[in-house]
């Protein structure tokens, strides 16, 4: 990756102990010096593959099998080939639930991803104390519960006493008295949207300031005086250089927005109407509400197949980016 | 355009950035810090200034009845100690498993190196919504469900993964040098270890543990899933249950948000700059 040359200079110790290793060691040398490597990682890969492996191996397992309440009880499911598949992809309600989460993914990680990239920008041009603050106001809300986030905001949109219905009509907006937001499913979703959202900026803000900042300030003042606009400056010259930063941080909000559970679990009170179905509400209910364990394994395992194209996005940018030595 | 011209005009140009910049970065704290702001002053207005339709914008008088009412429901001092029993032991485990396995990765090469890293990247994208399935019956079949070492042991599954990747961080911030230079003058590997490694590691052990802790403190679905009784729950599921009741007590529930926030914005405050910048240092650098 050809970016910024300031930062190179600590990685430049380690490449050349690392590549006069990799000149001197044949096979066996490798495998000698791998000995301790594969002793400090068995603890690891014994955890690994204990809680993440086997269950994801049960996983699939059960997304094959009819798996209810009689069968959790005799630990054993019956085979029923891709039968859940067939039931889940042939179910019109299935896909009307992916196009939901879809567009509700679209929307969280587009305007989380401007929010932030705005934020950062700002962050960068502000003096040191505004900066110090909005740093600080990021962090709050970066550190605090997912739990606690989704309480504050039932308590701000409360269909009597929530200031952010009284500040609305008073801003007329329109008449929030008495508004009870959920009653109307795209209403519901704005404010859940909302509380995603800010949640999220402080992350995506916080890392993408930290590539900002990184970017040599010679080269955006040359830019300058030569008669660059800041739109060209970001275009040409920001932008490219935190790409690798952007795509890890988009890849990773996509992930994570697809699967946003508790956001609308607990905000509807445990009990979402279908209407405000997600894939993951979705295969939580069949799982644990209908106790149709394999029913709801094929929706995740959907679910995960569905979000691999950008799995391996962010873990190929990932690589990339964390093997310079 | 003379070049002292263009510099003046860069300077300027500077400036009015700069106030714009400050101007909305207020607009920008007051906005993001509102919420926090509001379940703070709830937390402490007396009920008759909760329930108003006219808001009142700050605390006055002030009240601790929210705290105490919030803090004497049941079961709170309960999902307080597991939420700490359970923190505590996911963040000990993960530390020293992961410490052992970033060693490796940063200091080793060996066959599987590239795989290992693309595995412990790549899990960390599988959502817990699809794994809690397989979790729950494999814990219920062990007869493990509603006891806090099931859930010790699921945290894992999220924890340890993060805690590898951060630690591989920190530990390639230490030139390798260093402990060469010591084995040179005559220290074991081991004791370049333990004399030159450990003592450098320490801040980054310390803020890795902190965000461990934190990512174990705020999970909410494992738990709300595992554990079945109110005296076994987390601090999480405690809160979130706070809402199911009809005619929520604004009031103690906002009292109960801001305890169960306290400790880790607190904690977080303390290292957040440290992991931030590790978790993507190398992508600008690259």
């Amino acid at each position: 990756m050809s970016s910024a040359p300031r930062a190179a200079v600590p990685a430049a110790g380690r490449e050349s102990a690392s590549s006069s290793r990799r000149r001197g060691g044949d096979t066996a040398a490798r495998l000698r010096e791998g000995l301790p490597a594969y002793a400090l990682l068995a603890p690891t890969i014994l955890v690994l593959v204990g809680v993440l492996a086997y269950p994801l191996y049960w996983l699939v397992r059960i997304s094959f099998e009819h798996f209810g309440l009689r069968e959790l009880i005799a630990h054993k499911g019956t085979w029923t080939g891709l039968d859940n598949y067939r039931q889940v992809l042939g179910d019109r309600e299935f896909w009307t639930i992916v196009v939901r989460t879809v567009i509700f993914t679209a929307v969280n990680v587009g305007a989380t991803m401007l929010f932030a990239t705005l934020i950062a920008l700002l962050l960068v041009r502000m003096g040191p104390i505004i900066r110090t603050l909005v740093t600080v106001g990021l962090v709050w809300v970066w550190a605090t519960p997912a739990i606690v986030g989704i309480a504050i905001w039932q308590w701000m949109v409360d269909f009597e006493f929530g200031v952010l219905n009284y500040t609305l009509t008073k801003l007329h907006v329109g008449d929030f008295i008495h508004h009870n937001w959920f009653d109307h499913p795209v209403q519901g979703f704005a404010v859940i949207t909302a509380v995603v959202v800010w949640g999220a900026i402080p992350f995506v803000a916080i890392t993408l300031y930290a590539g900002f900042s990184q970017v040599p300030l010679e080269l955006i003042e040359a830019a300058e005086v030569d008669g660059a606009t800041s739109w060209d400056v970001f275009r040409k010259i920001t932008f490219p250089l935190v790409k690798p930063i952007f795509i890890i941080l988009a890849s990773l909000s996509i992930i994570w927005d697809f699967q946003v559970f508790q956001q609308v679990w607990v905000m509807l009170e445990n009990r979402p109407g279908t209407e405000y179905y997600l894939v993951s509400v979705y295969a939580f209910v069949e799982s644990f509400r209908v106790s149709q364990y394999g029913l709801g394994a094929a929706i995740a395992v959907v679910m995960v197949l569905l979000m691999l194209g950008v799995t391996m996005v962010y873990v190929r940018q990932m690589v990339q980016v964390s093997e310079v030595e | 355009m003379s070049s002292v011209a263009a510099y003046f005009d860069l300077r300027n140009r500077r400036q009015r950035q700069r106030v714009i910049a400050n101007a909305l970065g207020l607009v920008v704290f007051a906005v993001m810090i509102f919420p926090v702001y509001w379940m703070v002053a709830t937390a402490f207005k007396p009920p008759r200034d909760i329930l108003r339709f006219t808001p009142k914008w700050y605390p006055s008088p002030a009240t601790l009845d929210n705290f105490r009412e919030a803090v004497s429901r049941p079961h709170f001092w309960d999902t307080v100690r597991n939420s700490l029993v359970i923190v505590t032991a996911v963040v000990l485990l993960s530390v020293v498993i992961g410490f052992l396995a970033a060693l490796a990765i940063a200091r080793f090469r060996f066959y599987g190196r590239r795989a290992f890293i693309v595995v412990i990247i790549g899990v960390q994208m599988i959502p817990v919504t699809a794994l809690i399935i397989p979790l729950y019956l494999l814990l219920a079949r062990a007869d493990q469900v509603d006891r806090l070492t099931g859930v010790i042991v699921t945290y894992l599954t999220f924890v340890l993964p993060f805690t590898v990747w951060t630690l591989r961080g920190f530990v390639m911030g230490i030139p390798k040098e260093l402990e060469e230079a010591a084995m040179v003058d005559g220290c074991t590997r081991m004791g370049a270890f333990i004399r030159i490694l450990l003592p450098l590691i320490a801040p980054g052990l310390v803020a890795t543990s902190i965000f461990a802790f934190v990512q174990a403190w705020n999970e909410f679905i494992l738990a709300y899933v595992l554990l079945s009784s109110p005296e076994k729950q987390t601090l999480q599921v405690w809160l979130a249950s706070f809402t199911t009741l009809r005619g929520t007590a604004w009031g103690p529930l906002m009292a109960g948000a801001t305890l169960t926030s306290l400790p880790v914005v607190i904690f977080f405050a303390i290292v957040q700059r440290r992991v931030a910048f590790g978790l993507t240092a190398g992508a600008v650098r690259g």
